[in-house]
């Protein structure tokens, strides 16, 4: 009888790239329904340009460099950069901006590195700096959340997808009356005019810890990150060292004064916060990759954003933040290799 | 006397709760496979050199007589399994990878199993000096029947030189499907505990442990009754947890006493000295019954095997002839794996002997789950497995990168191959098959390396001795010169008559 030529081990793995990118747009599904809820079908519209633009952009590389695309799309890899690049537009965006975003992070970010597994910097962060830079009117559209005091007039599905598919608002409408600071601008921009943080606070768009509507979003991210947590889809240190890296400073300065900071409850549940901890900073190509690589990766992303919304001139700052810390992965896989078993430990001799 | 409990144990990176398979085999008590038509006897089935017959073709050989003697520092004896006649000694095929060929000694039984003589009264071990009982393990052909196949008595004659603290025996078979230990536990403990006992007397040491995991209850009370029965208070029991692979070597001893062998070091070099309990049972034979190692516990189960279970079977039996005793093969067999799922060799034939080191016949369907290779997304849940913590995602990227030096950095030679990072990797990477071919390529470069290095010496000192002897001669035609200079045109036409007249004599 003949048997067949295999390697050891003979036992086959569980876990497959599809099955964790999946995951991770799963975990994302209650945040993605808030942000309907609040800011209307706006992500919708986005999700699917950005989609189309990923997906396809990344068929068409693989034809380009000879290879099936259908094997590589459906790695979901692609459709996970368009649901972040997606999470981090205003809900009104007009077609070509996302599809700039999309294609710039799929096709030079991604792609030009070498593919899935060999990208440098996270693709979704790249493709939303360069419209972020490119387009900076069209990024500052925020609408405010929908919820009933607020006083604003939102835009009807199909006003939306006009919107999108045209840049042009219906003629009743202007740009003032729909549009709002988000609340980190609002925060930012109030406490460098001398205002303190409780009149800031008046202001309907902040809610009980975070900016309103927000709070609800950032809630439904946190348990998607610890649904993924749980699954051991991503471990615990990269979202750890951002809250450290972010949360310790704003505490910090809240205590010193109080009036003239924003606490770190604020922080933590506006903008993209746990967005960036639990799912953008985890992409685990772009990170450091031993545990503790990871949270100081994790850290110096926290304390990136810190620095960006405390004396940068923009609000938010996740974006740039993850792009300077991919720039630092090497350095830190490096310096925080862990010990070997039987090497001769730090200062010990053999 | 109730189990011993789970107590102060050192701290193990990593590692896997893998499924164990192992109730199909344990189900039953070993079986003694009879004796074979034919005996197929490897003359390397140990780690050092092959060992050099002493028998020729046609000749009649008693079971236990000696067939082929060790050659070199790290060799061991073989003995026939069993009565009968030699009749080749040749290429066979071997439990080496994918069954390759090696020579062996072929003996024709003739079904009387008939023994060599032996010493009718066994000697008291105990009342001969240390030495002594090393030398006579030395002549049983024991190897470390854990897998590791070193030679016994050399391992024991290392470590006496050592300062030694503990003996430790090693009965954690944490692999899947393998249960030939946990049998021999159940119903040779008197044996492990007596081979135990000699270990500890040759290696003059009053401190030994019998380590055996948690899942293993009945070989835990076996060894536990023998223990309380014997009242040796030199040898204590202790549980560990099941987590692959904490029967490695150097990972038990780090369970066990919390210290870390040194990379390319001994656990010697922390006062250990490990042996399989498999091991010492074959000593206590040796010593006692002066039966050498000729038979060996070996599970045989697989979803390809009829009826799993552990026998007693004879080194040198076919894995044909095995399988044929146990029911044959189910139509699910595809894999025939030499040794555990995670560890094992395939070989292509069943015509492959049971050697000292087969402790695993595993016959297995294909696992139709096994996606194609993707690109490595550094997850990193190959180094949180890792029982030596390596970085196998970085080993990876400068395998491909072919990166010796940040390999070596990285500890590749550090691996110790036990398979758990392919099985957490969700790009399907074959990570330990890629390491096996890095370590190879760089020992072999090494080697090449270090051929060309002596090459290179043998060519400069040639030079040498050439440039040496070249000088010698100019100096010496130089003082001839001189000479002839110093004595004048006289003396020179005076010596050159003198070889005229020489020459008109001749």
């Amino acid at each position: 009888m003949e048997f067949v030529r295999r390697e050891a081990p003979y036992i086959a793995p569980k876990a497959n790239v599809s099955s964790m990118m999946l995951q991770v747009l799963v975990a994302l599904i209650p945040a993605a329904l808030a942000h309907v809820w609040y800011f209307g079908p706006g992500f919708l519209c986005n999700l699917i340009i950005a989609a189309i633009f990923c997906v396809g952009g990344e068929a068409l590389v693989m034809r380009l460099r000879g290879r099936p695309p259908l094997a590589t799309i459906s790695d979901y890899s692609a459709l996970v950069t368009a649901v972040l690049l997606t999470f981090a537009l205003p809900s009104l965006t007009p077609w070509w901006v996302t599809a700039t975003g999309s294609l710039f992070a799929i096709v030079i970010a991604k792609h030009m590195y070498g593919g899935l597994g060999f990208n440098v910097f996270n693709p979704a962060m790249v493709g939303y700096i360069v419209v972020l830079i490119a387009f900076p009117m069209d990024l500052n559209l925020w609408v405010a959340p929908h919820m009933g005091d607020i006083d604003y007039q939102y835009l009807t599905l199909l006003q939306t997808i006009a919107y999108t598919l045209t840049g042009a608002l219906p003629e009743t409408l202007t740009f003032d009356a729909i549009s709002r600071a988000t609340p980190l601008d609002a925060m930012q921009a109030g406490l460098r005019t001398m205002h303190t943080f409780s009149e800031i606070w008046a202001n309907p768009i902040m809610g009980n810890f975070g900016g309103r509507g927000w709070e609800w979003i950032g809630n439904l991210t946190l348990a998607g990150g610890i649904w993924l947590l749980i699954k051991k889809i991503i471990r615990w240190h990269i979202p750890v060292g951002v809250f450290a890296g972010l949360l310790i400073p704003m505490t910090v300065m809240y205590a010193i004064d109080s009036s003239a900071n924003a606490g770190p409850g604020f922080h933590l549940f506006s903008g993209a916060t746990i967005l960036c901890a639990f799912f953008i900073a985890t992409d685990p190509v772009s990170a450091a990759t031993s545990p503790k690589g990871r949270l100081v990766y994790g850290a110096g992303i926290g304390f990136l954003i810190f620095s960006i919304r405390q004396w940068g001139s923009y609000a938010d700052g996740v974006a740039f933040a993850v792009v300077l810390m991919n720039m630092a992965t090497p350095a830190i896989d490096y310096v925080t290799r862990p010990h070997i078993v039987g090497h001769p430990r730090r200062g010990q001799r053999q | 006397m109730s189990a011993a409990p789970t107590y102060d144990l050192g701290k193990l990176h990593g590692g896997l709760r893998l499924q164990a398979n192992k109730s199909a085999s344990t189900a039953q008590a070993i079986r003694k496979v009879p004796v074979p038509a034919q005996l197929v006897l490897p003359i390397a089935q140990h780690v050092g050199d092959p060992a050099q017959p002493v028998v020729g073709i046609g000749e009649r050989v008693l079971k236990g007589q000696l067939i082929a003697e060790p050659d070199g520092a790290l060799g061991a004896p073989v003995h026939a399994s069993s009565s009968g006649k030699i009749v080749a000694i040749e290429p066979w095929p071997v439990s080496r990878r994918y069954g390759e060929n090696a020579p062996c000694i072929v003996i024709e039984c003739d079904g009387e199993d008939r023994h060599i003589e032996r010493a009718e009264i066994p000697p008291a071990y105990d009342t001969l000096p240390p030495d002594v009982v090393l030398t006579q393990i030395l002549q049983g052909g024991i190897v470390g029947l854990g897998g590791a196949v070193f030679p016994t008595a050399q391992k024991l004659m290392q470590a006496v030189t050592c300062e030694l603290k503990y003996l430790i025996l090693n009965g954690v078979e944490c692999e899947p499907y393998i249960s030939c230990d946990d049998a021999l536990m159940r119903e040779y403990a008197r044996e492990i505990v007596g081979g135990a006992q000699i270990l500890l007397h040759a290696l003059e040491l009053d401190s030994g442990y019998i380590v055996v995991e948690s899942d293993k209850p009945e070989a835990i009370h076996a060894i536990a009754d023998v223990l309380a029965e014997v009242s040796d208070d030199r040898l204590v029991l202790k549980q560990v947890p099941s987590i692959y692979p904490s029967g490695g070597e150097d990972q038990l001893v780090q369970l066990v006493t919390n210290l870390e062998v040194p990379s390319g070091g001994l656990p010697t070099d922390v006062g250990c000295l490990v042996q399989n309990v498999g091991t010492t049972a074959a000593i206590y034979d040796w010593i006692i019954n002066h039966e050498p190692l000729i038979a060996r516990v070996t599970t045989i189960t697989g979803d390809g095997i009829a009826q799993p279970m552990n026998l007693d079977v004879r080194i040198g039996t076919t894995v044909a002839d095995v399988v044929n005793f146990v029911g044959g093969y189910t139509d699910r067999a595809e894999q025939l794996i030499i040794g555990g799922p995670m560890t094992g060799k395939t070989v292509t034939t069943d015509r492959v002997p049971i050697v000292k080191a087969t402790n695993c016949i595993l016959v297995l369907s294909q696992d139709p789950a096994l996606g194609p290779e993707m690109p490595c997304i550094r997850c990193g849940n190959c180094a949180a497995v890792c029982p030596v913590q390596l970085l196998p995602q970085q080993l990876f990227w400068y395998a491909c990168a072919d990166e010796e030096a940040k390999i070596r950095s990285y500890g590749l030679t550090d691996c110790i191959e036990c398979g758990c990072c392919d099985l957490v990797c969700p790009s399907h990477i074959p990570l330990t098959f890629d390491f096996r071919m890095a370590k190879a390529r760089y020992r072999e470069m090494a080697d090449e390396k270090a051929r060309a290095e002596r090459a290179r010496l043998r060519f400069e000192a040639r030079n040498e001795r050439l440039e040496k002897q070249q000088k010698a001669r100019d100096d010496e035609l130089s003082r001839q010169k001189e000479t002839a200079r110093q004595a004048g045109p006289e003396a020179i036409a005076a010596i050159l008559k003198r070889k005229q007249q020489a020459k008109d004599e001749d």
